[in-house]
């Protein structure tokens, strides 16, 4: 194993402190379920982790009157289990059921995964159709990062080194609102082969008012398929849109060959699963 | 470079010096003679290394031992009670879930926090729980039924 120090910083402050002090050197650890492997593996070779895990007063889930906010310390297992999320979020705790095995759920949390920014992982695609933000902060403040504005690139973030994400912020969505996730993956809780997930608004003739359809681990980041929300706005979805819908979405994939499968089959996939997550989306926002 | 760290094995304190990068795994086996739990892959992948935090399963080759001080640990050493087995433990006697052995402490530990949670688990809730601890051995059929024989036992105990 890579050796390295580990702080344990108190209070945030401290933390920051700590990642100040250590810019371009120390890294955050939270679960350790993205990091470990990482550093085991010595595709990163910190000097520091920063242990931000003991940080309880970041563990939290709070349903407003403006949306939803989870902070950084609460667990995937947490989220999964949450009677709120269940009963208002359901796509959030459906997509944490399915996010690896027990262990890593009951250690790992959602905000760690986001700030990884592994092209397989399943939380990107379902806050980001949900128009999520991510609350960051330094010892020099405090900025709001929309999700549609912080993958950058393969494993590449809008987070800079000494900032600590605090909070993932999912705004209250519209009337008539729905979301849904599907990936194909070898065994259930394995990490997506190919993934989508769709968030859908209708107005009162069930017509589309809004969409956000976004796919993972098809590309290097998560993407967005604005093509295929174009066609579906201001109408009434039927078998031939979905078809169209599902042909623009996989359009805009471009992911490759590997031991999971042939490029073909995740274009495929993509399709299969498009038309599954927007009609699943849409009868969810009509019951809504 | 090693440091002092206080942790809680099976319900007693232990205080003992390792350095920073160990994890918990590593220092339990190497630094503490606990040995239940096994380091395989060592990357996250088969779950011989878990053991309970606070009752809760995680992989002790993922989790740095500094952060579970402050946690109750449980290995294996901790489930039975004396020299009695745990029920979970004769159930893979009687129903020949062990093999080699090396995926055993891991899959009685993730069976346990199922149990605790969940008193009357379907065969599908006990290979959910399981889908983190591979067999190379088994086939997993002997190990869910197992499991499911001491559930039932622990509810005729209770
Ligand atoms: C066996 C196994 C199976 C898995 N299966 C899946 C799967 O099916 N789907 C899936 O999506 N993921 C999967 N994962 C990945 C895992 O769920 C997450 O990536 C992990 O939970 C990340 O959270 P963490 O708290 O463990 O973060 P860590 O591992 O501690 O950190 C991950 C990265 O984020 C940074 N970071 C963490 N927290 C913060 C913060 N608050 N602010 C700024 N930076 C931060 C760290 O510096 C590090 O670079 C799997 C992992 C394992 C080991
Ligand atoms: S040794 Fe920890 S999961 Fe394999
Ligand atoms: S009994 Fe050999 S790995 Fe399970």
């Amino acid at each position: 194993m890579l050796r390295f120090e580990v702080l344990h910083p108190h209070d945030l402050a401290d933390a920051f402190d700590m990642l100040t002090q250590h810019e371009g050197e120390a890294k955050i650890i939270a679960g350790g379920q993205g990091l470990m492997p990482v550093l085991k593996h010595r595709q990163l070779t910190p000097r520091q982790l920063v242990n931000i895990r003991n940080l309880s007063d970041l563990d939290y889930i709070v349903d407003g009157k403006d949306g939803l906010r989870i902070g950084a310390l609460t667990t995937h297992q947490a989220v999964e289990n949450s009677a709120i999320i269940k009963k208002r979020w359901p796509v959030l705790a459906e997509m944490e059921a399915r996010l690896g095995d027990i262990q890593t759920r009951n250690w790992g949390t959602l905000v760690g995964n986001v700030c990884q920014a592994s092209p397989t992982g399943d939380p990107a695609p379902v806050l980001l159709a949900l128009g999520a933000c991510l609350k960051v902060a330094s010892n020099r403040g405090e900025r709001l990062i929309a999700l549609d504005d912080f993958f950058l690139d393969y494993q590449k973030t809008a987070l800079k080194g000494v900032e600590i994400a605090l909070e993932i912020q999912v705004p209250k969505q519209p009337a008539r609102s729905g979301a849904a996730y599907h990936k194909e993956s070898y065994r259930w809780t394995d990490s997506p082969i190919a993934s989508v997930a769709a968030a859908v608004t209708l107005d009162e003739r069930d017509r589309v008012k809004g969409a956000r359809i976004f796919m993972q681990a098809v590309c290097p980041a998560p993407i967005r398929a604005r093509q295929a929300e174009d066609l579906l706005a201001g109408q009434q979805v039927n078998n031939g849109l979905l078809d169209q819908v599902a042909q623009a979405t996989a359009g805009v994939a471009c992911p490759i060959s590997d031991v999971y499968g042939t490029a073909e089959y995740k274009m495929e996939m993509v399709k299969v699963i498009t038309r599954q997550v927007v009609s699943q989306a849409i009868k969810q926002a009509q019951a809504a | 470079m090693k440091q002092l760290l206080q942790l809680k094995v099976n319900g007693e304190e232990y205080e003992v010096f390792a350095e920073p990068w160990k994890t918990l795994v590593e220092v339990l086996r190497e630094e503490l003679g606990i040995t239940a739990a096994k380091e395989s892959c060592n990357t996250g992948n088969c779950g011989a290394c878990t053991v309970l935090l606070d009752g809760k399963a995680v992989k002790g080759c993922l989790v740095l031992a500094s952060q579970a001080r402050g946690h109750d640990v449980m290995t294996l050493e901790g489930l039975s009670n004396g020299d009695g087995l745990h029920p979970i433990q004769q159930a893979f006697i009687d129903h020949f879930a062990v093999q080699c052995g090396f995926c055993t402490s891991g899959m009685i530990l993730s069976a346990k926090a199922l149990l605790d949670e969940n008193k009357d688990p379907t065969e599908d809730d006990v290979r959910k729980a399981i889908a983190g601890n591979l067999c190379r051995c088994t086939g997993y059929k002997k190990i869910v039924e197992a499991i499911l024989v001491a559930a039932e036992a622990m509810k005729q105990e209770a």
